[in-house]
């Protein structure tokens, strides 16, 4: 009884703020913009939105990517620290989320700017500039660069927790130090890779400041398209429609990943 | 006739400035089960890692076959260790928990199945095999970690404690049972606790540390009957160890009266510890008694009683089957057998007096003590045991 009374004020939160208004998007991507009657016309559109899905799908997908094959080793880097050291390296990586994401996402275009720091430094040697901005590669950068700390951060905490005597018994059962690794602190890790993934790719998948400031006018996402639906095209009904197939999107691409972790971990893994 | 496989030679460890072992030297024997027994902090875990190859001495030797194997990793020695507490794969079933070495090793998965099983049997887990770990009482996690280590036919087997978080009645039979495998795979067995009971029950030889350093090794007769000094007449069983002067040859002197003993070579008129057993003390009336004095407290023990004897303000500890009331003037009897005289040592004078006698004192010698040999409540972890 008492357990359900203390998450009480969180179910209403939940209730006020999610559940409501997910039944609204509910409503409005089922009725039609014009009439308000129920239609499946706006889910039938999506088709042609269809590209767009799968490049932020594939975009968000690559950033997960590229985080995880950085923050992996810093992760396990930490963790392997003295205590001391391992809360000063632990704040380091939680510094740039102090920072609006705005802010750091508009630093970045100061940057790569055809008339920005680099590029003024290249010219100011005689070069020409580079094409370092408004393009996919930018967008990749951006959301690597924001969302890196919650792929590391994740990873290090189920890392550290590793008990150091599994990693003594495999040493112990004749494991050099790469096998130890493949057969013991990967497999064990994996849970903090798949939270670490689906912590990078949800919100990468859904972004579209970050592809609006650096990505290019024709490549947008199907974040900036659901944001064009409210704000320029006043569709929102279709916008709705576009949302509701974006976290259907996210929930199938969660459960894949869930999927890999629960059927035995370990046989994804052989060194 | 044994054949020597491990030494250390002048073993030294040294943590931040702290000295946590002070020049050991010991060797073990093929085929022979070993013990390490001491208090916490005693030495005896990191002499183990060091055997291990978990840690490296900060100075010393330590031999395998009389080759020099300081710098060999773990993964190339031929030894396994059962660790404190299992450290079992949490992501992997008993099966694949056992076969781990072997699958390292590179062997044919029939062979590996054949193993496997054969081990299983061994410590009776047949029909465990895809069982998670955590689906295990602490008994089978023991169980799968000896069979997880014994799979690889080490030529040592290092256990660390293994029975540790076991209730009482499955440590008694966990240890018939290491000692059976041990004698029917003729393995050499290097076993560390804090448990004298254990290391008298299973080893054949006992090496008693404190502070960094080995004070005394020899079979569990030697170290029970002929202690070397206070710390190990006391750590191994009870003893009153009293302050004594060698008078001669075979005549020690304390209380003012002279016994005759077994010990000699001591100098004339050395200061010495006198230890005598609390089971050795014969009762008898007061007349007839060597030393007599007044019983101070009685704690009935099942097998026996223990008695506090208030001899001219030392007190004595007596086990005895005769019942004595409290206040009762007593005699007692001392033969020569009874009495067994150490040299003075660092440790002279900080044990066997029974002045703060408690009736807990075994719990107090055993810091894991099992909870629920007395009257203490039960705590739920020990429920769940087998």
């Amino acid at each position: 009884m008492k357990n359900k009374l203390l998450a009480g004020p969180y179910l209403v939160w939940m209730t006020i703020f999610t559940i409501i208004p997910l039944a609204i998007v509910m409503y409005f991507a089922f009725t039609d913009s014009v009439t308000g009657s129920l239609t499946f016309r706006n889910l039938v559109s999506l088709k042609q939105y269809g590209p767009i899905f799968m490049k932020s799908v594939w975009l968000a997908l690559v950033s997960s990517l590229i985080c995880l094959v950085i923050g992996y080793p810093v992760a396990y880097y930490i963790a392997g620290c003295a205590p001391h050291n391992q809360r000063f390296l632990y704040m380091l990586v939680t510094l740039p989320m102090c920072i609006s994401f705005l802010l750091r996402t508009l630093a970045w275009v100061a940057l790569l700017e055809d008339t920005g720091i680099i590029n003024s430094f290249i010219t100011s040697l005689g070069l020409s500039p580079l094409p370092l901005i408004r393009n996919d590669g930018a967008v990749i950068l951006g959301m690597v660069y924001n969302f890196l700390p919650y792929m590391i951060l994740p990873l290090y905490s189920v890392i550290v927790k590793i008990d150091p005597r599994l990693i003594e018994a495999a040493q112990d059962l004749g494991c050099n130090s790469r096998q130890v690794f493949g057969k013991v602190v990967l497999p064990l890790s994996l849970p903090g890779v798949i939270s670490g993934v689906t912590m990078v790719f949800v919100p990468a998948v859904s972004t579209f400041y970050i592809s609006q400031k650096l990505g290019s006018s024709g490549a947008t996402l199907i974040g900036d398209v659901i944001e064009s639906q409210f704000k320029a095209a006043y569709n929102p009904n279709l916008g709705a429609a576009m949302s509701l197939g974006l976290m259907v999107l996210v929930f199938i691409c969660i459960a894949l990943m869930n999927r890999f972790s629960d059927d035995d971990g370990e046989s994804m893994v052989t060194v | 006739m044994a054949k020597e496989l491990i030494r250390l030679a002048n073993c030294r460890m040294d943590f931040d400035g702290e000295t946590v072992l002070d020049s050991i030297n010991l060797y073990i024997n093929d085929k022979e089960f070993l013990t390490l027994l001491g208090p916490s902090g005693c030495g005896k875990t990191t002499t183990l890692r060091i055997i291990g190859g978990f840690l490296q001495p900060t100075g010393g030797d330590v031999l395998f076959e009389g080759v020099r194997i300081n710098d060999v990793p773990p993964h190339k020695r031929r030894v396994n260790t059962v660790f404190q507490r299992y450290a079992l794969f949490p992501h992997l079933d008993v099966y694949d928990n056992i076969a781990f070495g072997l699958r390292i090793a590179k062997l044919s998965e029939d062979e590996i199945d054949e193993r496997v099983e054969e081990m299983l049997e061994i410590v009776s887990l047949k029909g465990f095999e895809n069982r998670s770990i955590n689906a295990l009482s602490g008994g089978q996690q023991q169980r799968v970690a000896i069979a997880r280590a014994l799979v690889n036919r080490p030529q040592v087997l290092l256990l660390d404690e293994p029975l540790g978080a076991l209730d009482l009645r499955l440590r008694k039979d966990m240890q018939n049972e290491l000692k059976r495998i041990q004698q029917a795979m003729g393995i050499t067995f290097i076993y560390v606790t804090h448990d004298q009971e254990e290391a008298l029950t299973m080893s054949d030889t006992v090496v008693v540390m404190d502070r960094g350093r080995i004070q005394q090794i020899g079979s569990p007769e030697d170290i029970y009957n002929e202690p070397k000094n206070a710390f190990v007449a006391d750590f191994i069983g009870e003893s009153n160890i009293l302050d004594g002067i060698m008078r001669d040859d075979y005549l020690v002197e304390f209380f003012g009266r002279k016994f005759k003993c077994m010990d000699a070579g001591f100098e004339k008129n050395a200061p010495v510890d006198v230890v005598i057993r609390p089971e050795d003390i014969d009762i008898v009336p007061p007349d007839a008694g060597h030393l007599c004095g007044t019983v101070t407290s009685v704690t009935f023990k099942g097998v026996h009683y223990d008695i506090i004897v208030d001899f001219r303000g030392f007190k004595w500890l007596i086990q005895t089957t005769d019942y004595q009331p409290v206040g009762a003037y007593i005699g007692i009897k001392l033969t020569p057998n009874d009495i067994h005289v150490m040299k003075k040592s660092e440790y002279s004078g900080m044990f066997g007096d029974y002045s703060s006698y408690s009736a807990e004192y075994d719990e107090i010698n055993d810091p894991d003590a099992i909870i629920g040999e007395e009257d203490a409540p039960l705590p739920e972890e020990s429920l769940n045991e087998e």
